[in-house]
């Protein structure tokens, strides 16, 4: 007796132990970090929720995975017209919607009234849904799509004709982005028929890899493969968010498997995952930027005598060592070298603090000079501690006999009062959205040097501004390129900004994930992942 | 008795309405908006923060803001989160169960080891025993959360692979909520091994969150249960010839648990405070966690509405301490 309950009981384990290793085959767990706000990305600003929204969805075109290459999505194929006014996309056919998410049930397939209902909640005050979740959609302002847009008009069921009223080349990549997603209809119609509008931005139905199955605030999201996705069903059969909001224990959840990918290793973790047998810990550096703007209308910065002294007063490379601790790549030109068209001919200045002195004693500035140095009140992805490079760089000043005071505010308010141009330097920095360099050389151009625009150097340049604006219009790329090259050289000689660094992005997933790939806008992206 | 409960009941309005104004004035006073928070490097437009102000009711005088705030509470509406969207009174409905299961488990982790261990030390005052248990207990007490939990996490999880990292269930059960407590909604649910999946996950939080009552009770038993055993009714008891355990247990310890009942009733704000950090590091999806997000982000009606709900918990829950020890100690329910 005794034995047959024993046999039994390892019987039993043995079972629930394939039964588990099964079950673990085919759910992919990825502890993210926080809570979505909803799962509509034309609502949302924060990565959080636009990782959530993405299984479920798809574009009109789309990043590929890993990269910023833009390619077909939603839409097969697109032309453009000679003008580069008008953007005819011709949509995929037989795309199916999830069907039996909130007892919904498509009766079509995907089609034009999708695409257009997509761009008027967002773009048209007169759109049922506009208002609806509070209404905010800040990116489609942002990427100043009220004033591009001219007509967005179905031409048939699989036919849209999108008008423009400036050629604009960057535009392909803006609707490659989250806010550009597209939604059903159909699904919008059945819900306010049922009362229940908001519910659209809380129980998703797309056309994506993985249909919608449950979220419990703080706790978990749940998905599930979609077998009849366009792009082929996934390799594994469910997706599991585990929300966990601290890095070490998210760490800790890697570690022992209980999650395959994990957000953001603690960088003082790194050492220990990338010696880990059981983890392996990619890298790639940012699409991401952290500078220090001088404020050119405030004097002696009005010189750029006196910007480029400034620049060679301070050691770039004892902030790399010690603040970013290899995480990070000095920065010569304002986008990343993974951006086309990165000016690599450009010669950084060198850290000569002789120089640096007495460049400042022929510009006529009185020493010692008084300054304020404004630093970032809290951590961002391209700048680990912004109080710390403040504090070198105050030290680095001192020698050239320059006394700087630190200013910092709350978050909100720091950025406010430097958009206002209240500041003589400031810390801050960028993230990419779409990859094209237009996404980061705006920062320096005229219209964002108005106060309140995002141009902290207040700095305005016709000739760089000029090209900024041709570059736009041109839809050769190698055209632009040379724009652009020529725009990095003359920010490099003007110096409105210093540039400290790019920072290195790290992810950790256990050993057997495979085709995971980093992105470089800092996505999740778990479709084309498979599991050993 | 009745009135005496009237009494101490209505005594908690004025609290609570000091408490709501605190807690609308503070909020407003921490600098940065919630549009200007949501914004990112981006920055906003002049004309576009005007009219999600305007949308959001926050270009209004504050005294205007805080009677529209109060007239809704009147009529139950405790607003809407900017964050979510969702309803501010539903949203704490479905987290605060999660926050009341790990804090009943801490508290009764607390109690049924502060408790023996205070008695234990009293009766051999001054012994090894006594002062290790004490010098623990102020460990304890002064122990910070964080490392307290993230310890626990690598010891007992990491390295022994004896308890899950963190949440409140294994991935693998899947059910929807009923009662909102997991130990619960396992047993309901019928599947094979969730209940002991959700014991075995609120067994860190529980004990990192309880740590702190545990050390205060402990102490406050020993020191209650000492002035006891010196009472003239003890040594009675003790010449009539009772069996130790009876004139402990019995005598002693009934009389030395009224200010223990009270200190217990005063940790429910210590464990409200440990919650916030014992949720963030096992991903426990409780109110604490949930406050702490809506202060970072401005979340006015969020955090207005979670303290206030919170606050009246604790409130009705030392009004339930006070009544408790008036049912105790007779001389409290008779004003003597």
């Amino acid at each position: 007796m005794k034995r047959t309950l024993v046999t039994g009981a390892a019987t039993l384990v043995a079972m629930l132990a394939l039964g588990a290793s099964a079950l673990q085959a085919k759910t992919l767990v990825y502890c993210s970090e926080g809570s979505p706000e909803n799962f509509t990305p034309a609502l949302n600003t924060t990565g959080t929720s636009f990782d959530a929204a993405r299984p479920v969805f798809n574009q009109l075109v789309e990043f590929e995975r890993g990269s910023t290459d833009v390619v077909p999505g939603l839409a097969e194929t697109w032309d453009i017209s000679p003008d580069g006014l008008t953007v005819t996309f011709h949509l995929r056919k037989g795309v199916k919607f999830h069907s039996g998410v909130n007892g919904f049930k498509p009766t079509r397939d995907f089609n034009a009234d999708d695409v257009l209902f997509s761009f008027n909640r967002q773009w048209k005050d007169d759109n049922p849904y506009h208002k609806v979740s509070g209404g905010a959609y800040d990116y489609f302002s942002d990427m100043d799509m009220p004033k591009l847009l001219k007509s967005v008009e179905k031409v048939d069921d699989h036919t849209v004709k999108m008008v423009m009223t400036e050629p604009n080349v960057t535009i392909m990549a803006n609707l490659a982005m989250d806010f550009m997603t597209i939604q059903s209809a159909e699904y919008a119609d059945y819900l306010l028929k049922k009362g229940t509008p908001e519910q659209f931005d809380q129980i998703p139905v797309g056309t994506g890899p993985f249909s919608f199955v449950a979220y419990q605030k703080d706790a978990v999201i749940r998905y599930k493969a979609f077998p009849a996705y366009w792009g082929g069903k996934s390799k594994f059969e469910d997706l599991v968010y585990a929300i966990t909001g601290d890095a070490t224990s998210r760490y800790a959840k890697l570690k022992k498997g209980e999650c395959q990918i994990m957000f953001g290793p603690n960088p003082a973790d790194l050492e220990a995952i990338g010696k880990d047998p059981a983890l392996k810990l990619m890298s790639q550096p940012g699409l991401n930027i952290a500078y220090w703007a001088f404020n050119v209308k405030k004097p002696p910065f009005d010189k750029k005598e006196v910007r480029q002294a400034f620049s060679m007063a301070i050691d770039k490379a004892a902030i790399l060592k010690d603040v970013y601790q290899g995480a990070g790549q000095a920065a010569k030109n304002l986008i990343p070298p993974t951006i086309w068209s990165y000016n690599d001919k450009v010669v950084d200045y060198p850290y000569d603090p002789e120089k640096a002195k007495k460049m400042l004693e022929e510009a006529g500035v009185k020493l010692p000079l008084d300054i304020d140095l404004w630093y970032m009140p809290k951590q961002r992805p391209y700048n680990p501690n912004g109080k710390r490079i403040g504090e070198m760089m105050q030290a680095d000043l001192a020698k050239i006999g320059v006394n700087a005071k630190l200013v910092t505010y709350e978050w909100g308010e720091y950025r406010k009062r430097l958009q206002a141009g209240e500041h003589m330097t400031g810390q801050l920095g960028w993230t990419g959205d779409n990859g094209d360099p237009d996404n980061f050389f705006f920062l320096l151009g005229c219209a964002a040097a108005r106060p309140g625009g995002q141009n902290l150097s207040k700095w305005c340049d016709k000739g760089f501004d000029d090209r900024l604006n041709e570059a736009k219009k041109l839809t050769d790329k190698a055209a632009r390129t040379k724009l652009y090259e020529e725009m990095q050289q003359i920010a490099h000689d003007e110096m409105p900004t210093f540039y400290i660094a790019h920072s290195v992005v790290f992810e950790a997933t256990t050993k057997n994930v495979t085709d995971y790939k980093i992105s470089p806008f800092g996505r999740h992206e778990f479709f084309g992942v498979g599991l050993e | 008795m009745l009135s005496f409960v009237l009494r101490r009941i209505a005594l908690t309005v004025p609290t609570l309405f000091a408490l709501s104004f605190l807690t609308f004035v503070a909020i407003r006073l921490v600098p940065g908006d919630p549009i200007e928070v949501r914004r990112g490097e981006r920055g906003i437009s002049p004309e576009r923060l005007e009219f999600f102000r305007h949308e959001l009711g926050l270009d209004q005088p504050v005294w205007k803001q805080f009677l529209d705030y109060v007239w809704g509470l009147l009529h139950g509406d405790f607003g809407v989160s900017i964050i979510s969207q969702d309803s501010v009174l539903k949203e704490f409905l479905t987290l605060f169960p999660a926050t009341l299961e790990l804090s009943l488990f801490a508290m009764a982790f607390a109690v049924i080891f502060g408790v023996p261990f205070g008695v234990l030390a009293a009766v051999r005052r001054g012994s090894v025993f006594d002062h290790g248990l004490m010098g623990i207990a102020l460990f304890g007490y002064s122990m910070p959360v964080f490392w307290w939990g993230l310890l626990l996490v690598l010891f007992f999880s990491v390295t022994l692979d004896l308890t899950p990292v963190s949440g409140r269930l294994d991935l693998i059960y899947y059910f929807e909520p009923v009662t909102g407590l997991m130990t619960i909604d396992s047993l309901l649910s019928d599947q094979d091994g969730a209940f002991k999946s959700a014991i075995l996950h609120l067994i860190l939080p529980a004990i990192v969150l309880g740590t702190i009552p545990l050390a205060a009770i402990a102490r406050m038993t020993r020191s209650s249960m000492l002035e006891v055993l010196e009472e003239d009714y003890v040594r009675t008891a003790r010449a009539k010839g009772l069996s130790p355990f009876r004139v402990i247990g019995l005598h002693a310890l009934r009389n030395a648990l009224i200010p223990v009942v009270t200190t217990i009733g005063l940790q429910g704000g210590t464990l409200l405070a440990g919650a916030v950090l014992t949720e963030t590091i096992f991903a426990w999806p409780g109110v604490g966690h949930w406050l702490i997000e809506s202060i970072f982000r401005r979340d006015y009606p969020a955090l207005q509405g979670g303290v206030l709900l919170i606050s009246t918990l604790l409130v009705l829950v030392n009004v339930a301490v006070d009544i408790l020890n008036a049912v105790i100690n007779p001389r409290i329910r008779h004003g003597r």
